[in-house]
């Protein structure tokens, strides 16, 4: 991915900066700038995420594309915030006790490397809470 | 609006055809349909063509241009449009095409859909069609393509207990078929413990579960319904035509393991063609891993939700049964070139509906339906033909 594309997104990739619409509540991560409930009456705002939610479903990769390769196996989630939206996302810990229904919460780690002189991604992935 | 038939219908072997360019293959899947319609190409007023990424996978853009021209009609100057809609780009093309003669702005038209994918290393092909779901926040998280289908999988398992085996009869089934279809990628039955014991892509899918990468192209002639008789003795009516989207990420889902863009779809279809699911004596389900085709069959309301493993297990979407699923081999065994798929779904149902299906003829069919997804779902393409 190149430098602007990834720099354009820090405050989400790193601190979970996603959005809310006041007029209705709901909250979006990855962030929107149109609520598709309320559309043109609706008032997003930023809204910084807790960063703790729990396990929707999962797989283990093993075949991976080659910037994640060296990772396998690893954990791939879809969490549910607790705040409401669901995203896709690592966790990190002993794939198999990686069940769903468990509870998960976000820390910053590396997420992937432009080849080896390319720029380092760094974001968010989640591990189980204790 | 006016009724359409398919008057002519063309595909090329799939497989990896390392001989063969792009351009090939597509000339070799028009000039079968031409000659199937028994047509010179000099009576087309348009084309439609689908393609996901000729961009990343041959670094060629402005297909629509390029095929018209190796059609031979530069000289003509027909419309051609290339169509978008990642692994639903055939479907799409045919439905654009259908909606151009339906709307009396064209007559004969070309449908088409076309992939040429061993041209890149697995890495790119996978890079590449990673694209098909949302780059940004699923592809840079570490997803992959059978990545995201697994995780459909996981959370069919956990709901409705589906078991590992009727999990893999999907594919032993599409094996089956495949290896009474020509044109099919791989010739050659399984068992299931050629499934189960194959190599973990991502849990719980294995190698086996996932369709191929595969180059390969398919062609449809359609016409209006009043004129197809002037080339076919056998035209096919085109019941229904419908199209749905959804969210592009799937975490993004009312529900993970169902598709309900083709629950909206498949309504839209039977609603217009005022059919039901008994009325369908075959169907080409977009089965690109094997749990889409167990999502499939229930989303297209062909059985119950939570039912679709031991329904397969039995035997009912088998050649003979209630509901023959993908007598083509599907995308498991035919191939999947990710553009073309579509337009072959369209070829197959054609054939049955003709009687010519060979030794995988459904006895009797008069009425077939195609089903196209992009992605996991985020656009379905649906169509029910019928015989005339």
């Amino acid at each position: 991915m190149s430098v602007a594309r990834f720099w354009r997104h820090l405050p989400q990739r790193y601190n979970m900066v996603g959005t809310k619409c006041e007029t209705c509540g709901r909250h979006f991560f990855p962030p929107r700038t149109f609520c598709p409930d309320c559309r043109r009456a609706g008032k997003i705002v930023e809204h910084k995420f807790v960063g703790s939610g729990t396990v929707v479903t999962y797989t283990v990769i093993h075949t991976a594309a080659e910037q994640y390769s060296m990772l396998t196996p690893y954990v791939l989630a879809i969490v549910k915030l607790d705040e409401g939206p669901q995203i896709t996302t690592q966790i990190v810990m002993d794939p198999a006790k990686v069940k769903i229904g468990m509870k998960v919460k976000s820390v910053f780690r590396k997420i992937a490397t432009d080849g080896e002189s390319g720029i380092i991604h760094y974001g968010t992935k989640f591990v189980p809470v204790e | 609006m006016r009724d359409v038939a398919v008057i002519g219908i063309g595909c090329t072997k799939f497989g990896e055809k390392w001989e063969s360019s792009f351009r090939d293959i597509f000339v070799e899947a028009g000039a079968l349909a031409l000659e199937d319609a028994q047509l010179s190409g000099e009576k087309i007023d348009a084309m439609y063509v689908g393609n996901m990424s000729a961009g990343r996978f041959i670094g060629q853009e402005h297909i629509g241009a390029l095929i018209a021209d190796y059609a031979g009609m530069a000289t003509r100057h027909i419309p051609s449009t290339r169509v978008e809609a990642a692994c639903a780009s055939g479907g799409l093309a045919f439905r654009q095409a259908v909606i151009a003669v339906a709307s009396g702005m064209e007559d004969i038209v070309i449908a088409a859909g076309v992939e040429k994918m061993t041209d890149v290393g697995s890495d790119e092909s996978t890079d590449t069609l990673t694209g098909a779901a949302d780059r940004e926040w699923e592809g840079f998280m570490g997803a992959t393509f059978p990545g995201l289908y697994a995780m459909i999988a996981q959370d069919y398992m956990h709901k409705y207990h589906m078991t590992r085996e009727q999990l893999a009869q999907v594919a032993v089934k599409n094996h089956y078929n495949g290896a009474r279809n020509p044109i099919a990628q791989f010739q050659s039955e399984i068992t299931l413990d050629t499934v189960l014991k194959s190599t973990m892509v991502a849990e719980p899918l294995r190698l086996f579960d996932c369709s191929p990468v595969t180059d390969g192209a398919a062609a449809v002639i359609v016409a209006p319904l009043e004129r197809a008789r002037e080339f076919t003795d056998t035209p096919i009516k085109v019941l229904a035509s419908a199209q749905a989207s959804d969210t592009i990420a799937l975490h993004d889902r009312r529900d993970i393991s169902t598709l309900d863009a083709t629950v909206a779809a498949g309504q839209r279809a039977f609603k217009k063609a005022h059919l039901s699911q008994k009325d369908i004596d075959m169907v080409e389900v977009h089965d690109c891993f094997t749990i889409a085709e167990i999502c499939a069959i229930e989303d297209l309301g062909f059985c119950k939700k939570g039912e679709a493993g031991k329904f397969t297990a039995d035997g009912e979407t088998a050649l003979g049964g209630k509901i023959p699923v993908n007598t083509s081999g599907g995308l498991k065994a035919c191939g999947h070139p990710v553009g073309a798929t579509g337009i072959k779904q369209v070829c197959e149902i054609v054939q049955q509906l003709r009687g010519t299906a060979g030794k995988r003829q459904v006895d009797g069919a008069k009425i077939g339906m195609t089903h196209n997804v992009g992605g996991t779902g985020a656009t379905v393409a649906v169509h029910i033909l019928g015989r005339v």
